[in-house]
């Protein structure tokens, strides 16, 4: 049955040929498995939405006991540090109009008078909102820290009987799947998510037209392959390189940048090749749609980026707007986000992850389908 | 030769006239960064809001009801599950359909009443690490409030200590004023080496660039004359795009039209040189436009401070960013939108802006030497 759809002898050939042509230059191999490595460390590094030692600047007017506590209370939790102390208030203005700090601190004087008098006692956040998603968590942390250093120290009679009854909500959150709250291992499942789409598109995207750019096209068309032995002998290669790389970096992932792994590996090997052939199937498209190598790399320049931009990588789908949330589950990539971040840090499998599993599945069909088709159109 | 503007003013007038018959680089020229920034402008968002809440009541009394309609009240959380069993959790949780759960276990308004701690759970998907610390943040806050009125009575007592905090510059911390001004960086530097790129190297490619080097130009003249056009353009779709930023993002405008003009000339000057520099050494459209997205494109978006802070990077990292134009104009951009600074605080920015357009031209202005001797 096989047999008759395409001849082993054939696609052993051109796999020996497309290999060794792939393979050939020392530039070819450095993009193929340098340029993931490099990736990987700086998309690594660079998306890091932590918010951890957040400079800050203190104008301590009152300069007591109580107003050093406070302030090393926010140094104490990590979230801050004090990197510049003023007396005068506009100095305040000027670091944040010259961005040197995120955070102002202004404590005014008579501060520890108020909180002995059980008053209530007043300070003064500033905080530089041009960042907005780091001056909210924060804004969000010093509200926190200060609020509860004012109710452990604050005197009069409310304060008093929070702290020496302890009534109240005993409030205990704990956050699962990444206990420290760190974005980075949030973020590097989906780098590697992202680069293995990079690689594929860019293995399979110029490949074609390439060789219809210089004329082999034709030397291929004039052989006795068929078209599916083409499509094997142009896919097969880029898959087995996407694994090493997949395999490689997910690597460096687990070792160097701490990365929990929790979930089913086979599952994630099967959800892989899918993910994989879909994205080898887009690029196989645009090289068989695109005239020249130049429109090829534009196009596959277009769709790449949105397809990054809607995934969830680094904006989460939940807060774009609703019609942009609909055009996300047209984006592989979002669905292969969604598979490695559950098995990774989840502890996700199969049993839970085959939806995503099985669309992409489907999409990566349906692509190499179209793909075939077009070829045989534009080369019959 | 001596130098003419009026021969720089020809090259220029058949570059504009070259550019007219060319559609396709024009559509890119103006459809994609105003596409650009209006779709990235919606889709970049760190707004959280509906975080959705599981929630397990197991006292099922009147002050356990009071606490969980203090989270639907707060406007920030969205209660879509009411789970009977703590096992449940885990798979909710595992499917990613909630974000948080609320655990108040039986004895709660006992407690409450009593006068003593009275412990509820709040389980977080610390996946999402950012979201995660927001959303437990607004939920601290909830709890304090109604502890400290649940204890006390009704009798309103203010906090010992009250942060009274202010955000400046961008008051609701909306996402679109920190990413569209900023955005206009990232831009500009693909458009404007992307340009070049496509439009030069194919004259390396056809070789009409060696004719250019028979007639009697002014090398200059000719880097000149190329460029200008492209400037046209560059500082048109500025303009578009901070249109777009006031009208449809409602980005405030506080700074100086003229500084942000000179800016950003100074800025489109720099990469259209880098531009030329690379289509004028590689001499390819293809690898062209490969390696100018290679340093614009990424660099520009990671590493300019333009989503990822700078400061928490590690050093290394930080080193390479001070090689990234991006960064400095990003800084410009969101000082003179945002916090209406002019010159006395920009300066800084301003100098590497000038270094940068410098460094730029030259490089294009030796490509250029080494090719037409």
């Amino acid at each position: 049955m096989i047999g008759r759809l395409l001849n082993w002898r054939r696609v052993r050939e051109m796999l020996r040929k497309e290999f060794r042509q792939m393979l050939r230059d020392a530039r070819a191999r450095r993009m193929l498995f340098v340029a993931p490595v490099l990736q990987l460390i700086v998309f690594g590094y660079a998306v890091n939405t932590d918010v951890r030692n957040a400079a800050t600047m203190v104008v301590d007017h009152d300069q007591t006991v109580e107003s050093r506590a406070l302030i090393d209370a926010l140094t104490a939790s990590g979230y801050f540090r004090v990197a510049a102390r003023a007396e005068d208030p506009r100095d305040l203005v000027n670091a944040l109009d010259h961005g040197n700090v995120l955070v102002g601190l202004e404590i005014p004087e008579g501060f520890a008078k108020d909180l002995a008098a059980a008053r209530q006692a007043n300070v003064q956040l500033l905080v530089d909102g041009t960042t907005a998603n780091t001056a909210n968590v924060a804004l969000g942390y010093a509200t926190q820290i200060i609020g509860r250093w004012g109710l452990a120290h604050g005197g009069g009679v409310a304060a008093q009987t929070l702290r020496t009854s302890g009534a109240g909500v005993d409030f205990r959150v704990r956050a699962w799947y990444n206990e420290n709250l760190e974005s980075r291992v949030y973020n590097v499942p989906a780098v590697i998510g992202t680069i293995v789409l990079l690689m594929t598109l860019l293995l399979t995207s110029l490949a074609v037209v390439r060789e219809r750019e210089i004329g082999t096209l034709e030397q291929l068309m004039v052989s006795p392959l068929r078209p599916i032995e083409l499509i094997i002998g142009k896919t097969l290669p880029a898959v087995t390189v996407a694994f090493i790389d997949l395999a490689v970096i997910t690597t460096i992932s687990l070792l160097w940048f701490d990365i929990p792994f929790r979930g089913s590996a086979p599952f994630l090997l099967v959800a892989s090749l899918a993910y994989i052939l879909t994205g080898l199937g887009l690029g196989l498209f645009i090289s068989t749609v695109s005239n020249t190598q130049q429109e090829a790399f534009m196009s596959m320049f277009f769709f790449f980026l949105p397809a990054i931009m809607l995934s969830g990588f680094m904006f989460p789908i939940a807060n774009m707007p609703v019609a942009l949330q609909y055009l996300t589950y047209l984006d592989p990539l979002r669905y292969y986000l969604e598979i490695v971040r559950g098995v990774f840090l989840r502890g996700a499998g199969w049993r839970i992850l085959y939806p995503q599993a099985l669309v992409l599945l489907g999409i990566g069909v349906l692509v190499l389908g179209l793909a075939t088709r077009q070829f045989r159109k534009t080369t019959a | 030769m001596r130098f003419s503007l009026q021969r720089l003013l020809a090259m220029a007038r058949k570059e504009a006239l070259q550019l007219r018959r060319d559609p396709r680089s024009l559509a890119m020229a103006f459809l994609v960064p105003v596409a650009m920034i209006v779709f990235l402008g919606y889709i970049i968002s760190f707004d959280v809001r509906d975080i959705r809440v599981a929630v397990l009541d197991q006292d099922h009394s009147a002050q356990s009801r009071a606490l969980v309609s203090a989270f639907e009240a707060a406007g920030r959380f969205e209660i879509t599950q009411r789970l009977d069993a703590p096992e449940q959790i885990d798979t909710l949780m595992s499917r990613g359909a909630v974000r948080m759960a609320l655990v108040i276990p039986s004895g709660f308004a006992r407690e409450i009443v009593s006068r003593k701690p009275a412990p509820v759970q709040a389980i977080v998907d610390g996946a999402d690490a950012n979201t995660a610390s927001i959303a437990m943040n607004y939920a601290a806050a909830i709890v304090t409030a109604y502890s400290s009125h649940a204890v006390l009575g009704q009798m309103t007592v203010p906090a010992p200590v009250g942060a009274q905090s202010r955000v400046w510059y961008n008051e609701a911390l909306e996402s679109a004023n920190m990413i569209v001004p900023g955005l206009i960086a990232v831009i500009m530097m693909i458009i404007a080496s992307m340009l070049t790129a496509l439009t030069i190297a194919r004259e390396w490619e056809r070789g009409t660039m060696e004719q250019l080097a028979a007639t009697p130009v002014h090398r200059l003249e000719v880097i000149c004359g190329k460029l200008l056009p492209y400037l046209v353009i560059g500082l048109a779709d500025v303009t578009a795009a901070v249109v777009i930023g006031i009208l449809l993002f409602h980005v405030p405008f506080r700074g100086s039209v003229v500084l942000l003009a000179v800016m950003a000339t100074l800025f489109l000057l720099g990469s259209l040189g880098l531009g030329i520099f690379i289509s004028a050494a590689l001499k390819s459209q293809l690898l062209a436009t490969q390696l100018a997205m290679l340093v614009t494109f990424i660099p520009s978006l990671l590493l300019s401070g333009l989503i990822f802070d700078i400061a928490s990077m590690p050093l290394p990292l930080r080193a390479v960013t001070t090689v990234v134009p991006a960064r400095y104009f990003v800084v410009v951009l969101r000082g003179i939108f945002l916090k209406g600074v002019g010159v006395e605080v920009l300066w800084r920015q301003g100098f590497a802006m000038v270094l940068y357009a410098v460094v730029g031209l030259a490089l294009a202005a030796h490509a250029f030497r080494k090719e037409i001797a």
